[in-house]
């Protein structure tokens, strides 16, 4: 085996400390405690339970984005499919409520359609980038101003709300949980353990880092690169799916403006988590504690009234360059 | 060379006919540039712009409407040389996407001698437009504080959410401010929410986790509203504050007309401006009837005693 193909996380660490692996850690712990002197009601349970349960969609989307980017991808579309198969599922379940009556058979077939739309999203752009030889940037550029466009035309360019009754049921997979963690955080959580066990344990997972760090040594090495890329888009329209289903519980609606640019969202994740954009090894621990961090920004500054509001995007943007530099360090030197 | 020939007899072709198809139709036309439906506000502008081409072209047959629709300022800027040059209009009604880079590519078209109407946010250079057709931004903000210094006794806490930092949401937020000086209520705090109900919901959050009591909510637009309403409720506090959105959305019309609690009231800045906008430049142009040069639009105070009058159902917004 050469180097190239062995995934990062099975590498030993040369010194004692990798701050590459710890560094995602190390920055959020560094944010949580300029949380706490900002605001103390920081730390108080209900704001990190509202937190980490806004934290579930770009996370679950980012474990996706996690696959695709380490096999050396990109996925564009994310945030557009999300807003379209919102709006889809909610046309459906809005129709079906006049022949079925409002009741858990209609949320189940919701949920079915917003999982199937994820899938043959996944494989279209999957398909694309593999049969079709296509870059995925473009493949999922163009993706992404198509189901835009199609949400905002079934929208009518306005807001597709779902039907009173059914939100008044579907809502607790938002609102409600067990134990006081929300189902969103136990979704996001399963996800993550699904996404870390597949990367790390399986055979799948180490071909994607084989195939980022090197499509040609993969390709030589017998891997069926096409498939691994393909399942790989699978997986990402999978989890934007999972997103879609805690989603549209929340505001019962979905827009033109739903999800715009959780597909920067979800890479600066994926990034802020170690993995490489260019692709070769993939952190998933990583990318949850990334999108923890993007959210937390946005909280902290909320908390605060010392920031003026026109430099959010400052701080917003400096954080991460910090987070991402304080892991490079270590690159450098070796 | 053959595509290039074929292209080049195609034009001639097209010079050649053009202008007796212009002659033989003979119809008024008038351009509608606006920006495309890519949220709530503006969706409600698409489906309003479109219900009044309709009504128009039947009132008056010889009158031909063109929407266009564009999702930049660099787009409609092409909008309008398309509109100019290929549809041959008479007339343009334009809301520009921003005031400041539109102002050239207006003046051309009145340069080409068409009459300009310009709704909502305005040119830097008020002398091209021959009618302007506008909501009045500080208004909103006034009406909003005065119906929250009345509803509120003068006294209070309050937060604000904003929209995207930009000139209109300026005005609104400055005009508030000045009206609610001297009483008081006190601004807790202040964030943007960019005109989305999802960032609405999270603001609104935040500032729940921050401040134990809260005894109102500026919201200033309905999206904004309808996410503060959600993060009010998952936190039980209902019953503790009201919110006050704006825009004239169907479902706060909805609620403000079913005497909700939450939402006593709202402040209209309706789409429907440019139906009122291409109206009376369609009138202008076919009856030659006389025109002010300016109609502002009031930010009227939505209240149960008056909500049917302004609930579209059929509106997308």
């Amino acid at each position: 085996m050469t180097p190239s193909v062995m995934p990062e996380a099975a590498r030993k660490p040369s010194s004692g400390f990798d701050l590459k692996l710890y560094g995602p850690f190390l920055a959020l712990a560094a944010l949580i405690v300029l949380g706490t002197i900002v605001n103390p009601v920081f730390l108080s349970p209900g704001n990190i339970g509202n937190v980490l349960t806004r934290t579930a969609f770009i996370g679950i989307i980012a474990v996706g984005a996690t696959f695709v980017i380490t096999t050396g991808g990109i996925d564009l579309s994310v945030g557009s499919l999300a807003a379209f198969a919102s709006g889809v599922t909610i046309v459906v379940m809005n129709a079906l409520v006049g022949s079925m009556g409002a009741g858990l058979p209609v949320i189940l077939i919701g949920v079915l359609v917003a999982l199937g739309l994820g899938l043959a999203a996944g494989l279209v752009n999957g398909l694309l980038v593999t049969k079709g030889r296509m870059e995925a940037f473009i493949v999922t550029l163009g993706t992404m101003g198509i189901f835009r466009s199609l949400v905002t035309y079934i929208a009518d360019g306005g807001t597709l709300s779902l039907n009173s009754e059914i939100r008044t049921i579907y809502r607790p997979v938002y609102y409600g949980g067990v134990f006081g963690i929300s189902y969103p955080i136990l979704a996001f959580a399963v996800v993550a353990l699904i996404g870390a066990l597949i990367m790390y344990r399986t055979r799948f997972g180490r071909y994607c880092a084989a195939i980022g760090s090197s499509e040609d040594v993969a390709r030589y090495s017998a891997i069926n690169v096409d498939r691994v890329k393909l399942l790989a888009f699978v997986l990402q329209g999978l989890c934007v799916a999972i997103a879609v289903v805690i989603y549209v519980p929340r505001l019962g609606s979905a827009s033109a403006t739903t999800g715009l640019l959780w597909e920067l969202e979800a890479i600066a994740a994926v990034i802020i988590g170690g993995t490489m954009l260019k692709g070769g090894y993939g952190r998933i621990w990583g990318t949850v504690v990334g999108a923890v961090m993007l959210t937390l920004i946005d909280n902290i500054l909320n908390l605060t009234g010392a920031i003026s509001v026109y430099l959010n995007g400052t701080i917003q943007g400096v954080i991460i360059i910090v987070a991402v530099l304080l892991q490079r360090g270590t690159v450098a030197r070796r | 060379m053959t595509f290039r020939f074929a292209l080049a007899a195609a034009l001639a072709a097209g010079l050649m006919v053009a202008p007796v198809a212009g002659w033989a139709q003979q119809k008024i036309k008038m351009g509608v540039s606006i920006p495309a439906a890519t949220h709530g506000w503006a969706g409600g502008l698409n489906w309003h712009a479109q219900q009044a081409e309709k009504r128009l072209e039947k009132q008056y047959p010889n009158l031909d409407v063109v929407i266009v629709t564009a999702r930049d300022v660099g787009r409609q800027a092409n909008d309008l040389e398309d509109l100019v040059s290929v549809q041959r209009i008479d007339a343009l009604v334009i809301l520009p996407f921003e005031s400041a880079p539109m102002t050239d590519p207006v003046r051309a078209v009145k340069q080409a001698g068409k009459f300009v109407t310009v709704v909502d946010r305005g040119l830097t250079d008020p002398s091209i437009q021959d009618l302007y057709v506008a909501g009045n931004n500080p208004q909103m903000g006034e009406v909003s504080a005065r119906f929250m210094k009345e509803k509120m006794g003068g006294k209070g806490d309050i937060v604000v959410l904003r929209g995207i930092p930009t000139v209109i949401d300026n005005q609104r937020v400055d005009a508030f401010m000045k009206e609610i000086e001297g009483t008081q209520i006190k601004v807790l705090g202040m964030q943007y929410a960019n005109w989305n109900r999802d960032d609405g919901f999270k603001v609104m959050q935040d500032f729940l986790s921050r401040f134990p009591k809260i005894d109102a909510v500026w919201a200033q637009d309905d999206d904004i509203a309808l996410g503060v309403i959600e993060a009010v409720k998952q936190a039980g506090r209902e019953k503790e504050m009201f919110i006050l959105g704006g825009a004239g959305m169907k479902d706060m019309i909805k609620r403000v007309m079913d005497k909700d609690v939450l939402v006593p009231a709202d402040v209209l800045y309706p789409p429907a401006m440019i139906a009122e906008a291409m109206e009376i430049t369609a009138k202008h142009l076919v009856e030659k009837a006389p025109i002010q040069k300016e109609y502002i639009i009031e930010a009227t105070l939505v209240t149960p005693e008056n909500a049917a009058k302004y609930y579209y159902p059929d509106s997308p917004f």
